[in-house]
């Protein structure tokens, strides 16, 4: 059992496409205080390395990458 | 900024020179991701990219001249979905309106994928302040004005573009 990640915000990308869950996560993350975490929900399969590679780009640290009930969900901490 | 800074975001400089639905995605997205990343991005619009810059864009796509362009429909059950249609070229060269109904295929495929519209990942792009050059050469040879493009470009030649490039970490010719 892994520890439970509480987020601050929460972002649906279901049934969206590249570039959108990328661009979407940034946007959002522009709202959020340094430190504050958003989970990110994709359906897109490429998603898990896009959303790596965003990570390692902004700086944002990737928490958490898992599949949940069929879906990608990804916890980022803004730096 | 300049590369002698470390600190300087990674740069992106595109080569935006078609004008048609299909090649108006490829620097759309690349320019929409890389500036989610916090790269500066820079699009230089010339030849038939520059209609791109158009306020209302009216890019359509043609199978004719793209023979590995899968042509599939957008509704029915997921077996008659996948089917690609073969389009033998005295169809696709003499029916009127094969264009139209190709773009329009594409348009409602592309939609119910879940892709955005070019015209929403441009917006994307403006938001995310994307330099746009469009090409004083190519207004000058087609006959365009300032004013038939979106306020948020800029207008300039190729030694504008180049010193822009000249700075980025990555360079595409679309």
């Amino acid at each position: 059992m892994t520890d439970v990640i509480k987020e601050d915000q929460v972002l649906d990308c279901s049934g969206m496409l590249c570039p959108l869950p990328v661009v979407k996560t940034s946007k959002a993350m522009k709202e959020l205080q340094s430190g504050q975490i958003l989970k990110m929900i994709a359906t897109d399969p490429g998603a898990p390395p896009d959303m790596e590679a965003w990570s390692r780009q902004t700086g944002n640290e990737m928490l958490r990458s898992m599949t949940e009930d069929g879906k990608f969900v990804f916890f980022l901490r803004k730096k | 900024m300049s590369k002698s800074d470390p600190n300087a975001p990674k740069r992106l400089a595109l080569i935006a020179s078609k004008g048609t639905l299909d090649w108006a995605y490829p620097p759309s997205i690349l320019a929409s991701a890389a500036a989610a990343m916090e790269w500066e991005v820079g699009i230089f619009f010339t030849f038939y990219g520059l209609t791109l810059l158009k306020p209302q864009l009216t890019a359509t796509v043609s199978p004719l001249g793209n023979p590995a362009m899968p042509m599939k429909m957008p509704f029915g059950p997921e077996g008659f979905q996948n089917i690609n249609w073969p389009m033998p070229n005295i169809l696709m060269a003499n029916v009127p309106g094969f264009e139209s109904v190709a773009t329009t295929l594409m348009k409602q495929t592309f939609h119910n994928k879940g892709v955005a519209t070019v015209e929403e990942l441009r917006d994307m792009c403006v938001e995310m302040d994307v330099r746009m050059i469009g090409c004083q050469m190519t207004m000058d040879v087609f006959g365009f004005k300032r004013e038939d493009f979106i306020k948020e470009c800029e207008i300039g030649g190729a030694a504008t573009f180049l010193e822009y490039a000249a700075d980025a970490d990555v360079q595409l010719f679309i």
